[in-house]
């Protein structure tokens, strides 16, 4: 019965004494030692994408391959959000790069070898994505998928509970307001370079991609007023 | 199996069925109303189920008959169905003068519809009750222990439905306000950072202004914030008119 399994993983990270750790901090826990897998990340998703609200991770890995399939627009995150349907990649070595041209060679670099993306969705909205990933290849089993499953189902109610429960500790809040800077320099892309909204963070994704920091890092520098983004591209103004 | 077990396990196949795609709250009361009368020895069924106050309102009956319809909407003060909603529990009462006893108001309007007994189950799940199942006969005298228990059943296979029917309901909801919520502050700091390059304002000037603007002109933020997206509002207009107007209250009263 998955409903009773959901109930146990919710009953498990609602007792859990570490007060510390945000909801979604202890979800993504509990699935890392209940599952074969490496690494653990919630996102958020919106219509058009990744909406870059990273919710929790287990690691610093994790954080960037989420930070990185938000830079690129590609990944499995954006596949499963994008079709409400399970992505299950077994072997990246073989079938990363085709899949996703940029993202596949990137998962590789970081020793990851396997990925699995779950999609967070109530009736027909999507609000995010369970994202597993693991340094050896292989399919998870039958079991382990619908333990995964369990895991998502989990997320989703976890989720749906903190925008009930709005600003009770911050943990849907928080990462919301740490990706603002993304959004006000995209906004202020879109007047130096006379482009639209997704074009604007296009070029920001594309900058901190070529230079291999993070989009965030490229945010502060533009709010800062430290880097602007001029008539092309490749000119890079930072002074 | 005798026409009544058939038509019983038909009724459960009609109630589960109406679970699964195109749920439709009405037509699911409906059918339960409909046949709580073909399968259990009572004349007219009614569903009442309660608001978010407490207040009952009639849902379904398996007559549309006005003066019937006023009869279940009279319990909101007194009845069966009242008494059966607080308590949880199934209500009835053995003869008409135990029921006058009871319902002083509610017997003689029910017995000017030629009815001479009304009980109510309750339409319960754990400690919730959200209705009950109403049950008039032509005859006073209780109902039997078996068509009880049958009835119950009913109560409960529904009550299950609906129940689900509204965490779904609820779950959408909220995820629904989540993406709107995380639409509009995306915007809303994109406007800041289209309005701080456009102006030549540090971010919280610029969010300054347009909060200002919003505030002194009765606009709603996020309608400033996707006006200065499309090009619809620029600064010089935003600085005109995020001051005060005569007589407008000032900002922060």
């Amino acid at each position: 019965m998955r409903n009773a399994r959901v109930a146990e993983i919710l009953n498990v990270i609602a007792n859990d004494r570490d007060e510390w750790d945000s909801l979604p901090d202890r979800l993504c826990a509990a699935c890392l030692s209940a599952l074969p897998v490496s690494g653990v990340g919630v996102a958020l998703m919106t219509a058009d994408g990744p909406s870059g609200v990273v919710l929790a991770v287990t690691d610093a890995r994790a954080r960037e391959l989420e930070e990185l399939q938000f830079a690129l627009g590609e990944g499995p995150c954006v596949e499963a959000s994008g079709s409400g349907h399970p992505v299950l990649e077994p072997d990246l070595l073989t079938a990363g790069a085709v899949r996703w041209p940029r993202f596949g060679a990137a998962v590789l670099a970081a020793g990851v070898n396997a990925v699995f993306a779950l999609p967070l969705q109530v009736g027909a909205i999507r609000v995010g994505v369970l994202d597993l990933y693991r340094d050896t290849p292989g399919q998870l089993t039958a079991a382990e998928l619908a333990e995964a499953l369990a895991f998502a189902d989990a997320a989703t109610v976890v989720i749906l509970h903190l925008q009930d429960h709005d600003g009770t500790d911050g943990a849907l809040a928080g990462p919301i307001d740490s990706r603002a800077e993304i959004h006000q320099a995209t906004g202020m892309i879109t007047i130096q370079l006379d482009v639209g909204l997704a074009e604007a963070l296009l070029r920001l994704r594309a900058r901190a991609y070529a230079t291999g920091r993070t989009v965030s890092a490229i945010a502060a520098d533009v709010v800062s007023r430290r880097m602007h983004f001029g008539g092309s591209d490749t000119e890079n103004a930072e002074s | 199996m005798t026409n009544r077990e058939q038509l019983l396990a038909a009724t459960f196949v009609d109630l589960a069925d109406t679970l699964v795609a195109d749920f439709d709250v009405i037509e699911f009361l409906h059918t339960l109303a409909t046949r709580s009368v073909e399968l259990l020895d009572a004349d007219a069924a009614g569903i009442m189920l309660a608001d978010h106050h407490g207040g009952l309102h009639v849902m379904a009956s398996s007559t549309e008959e006005a003066r019937l319809l006023e009869l279940y909407e009279l319990q909101n003060d007194e009845g069966p169905c009242l008494d059966c909603f607080r308590s949880g529990r199934a209500v009835a009462r053995d003869g008409l003068s135990a029921m006058r006893a009871s319902w002083p108001v509610f017997t003689p309007e029910l017995q000017k519809l030629g009815f001479h007994s009304a009980q109510a189950l309750p339409m319960r799940l754990r400690n919730e009750t959200i209705g009950a199942l109403n049950l008039f006969r032509d005859r006073p005298g209780l109902m039997s222990e078996a068509d009880l228990r049958i009835g119950q059943a009913m109560a409960d296979v529904a009550t299950v439905g609906l129940i689900q029917e509204r965490a779904i309901s609820a779950s959408e909801l909220l995820a629904a306000q989540l993406q709107t919520a995380l639409n509009s502050r995306v915007r809303l700091e994109q406007a800041k950072g289209v309005l701080a390059e456009r102006a030549g304002l540090p971010m919280d000037q610029a969010f300054q202004l347009m909060r200002d603007y919003a505030r002194n002109n009765g606009r709603r933020l996020s309608e400033v914030a996707t006006h200065i997206i499309d090009g619809l509002l620029d600064d010089r207009t935003l600085r005109k008119r995020a001051k005060p107007r005569p007589g407008a209250p000032p900002p922060g009263a």
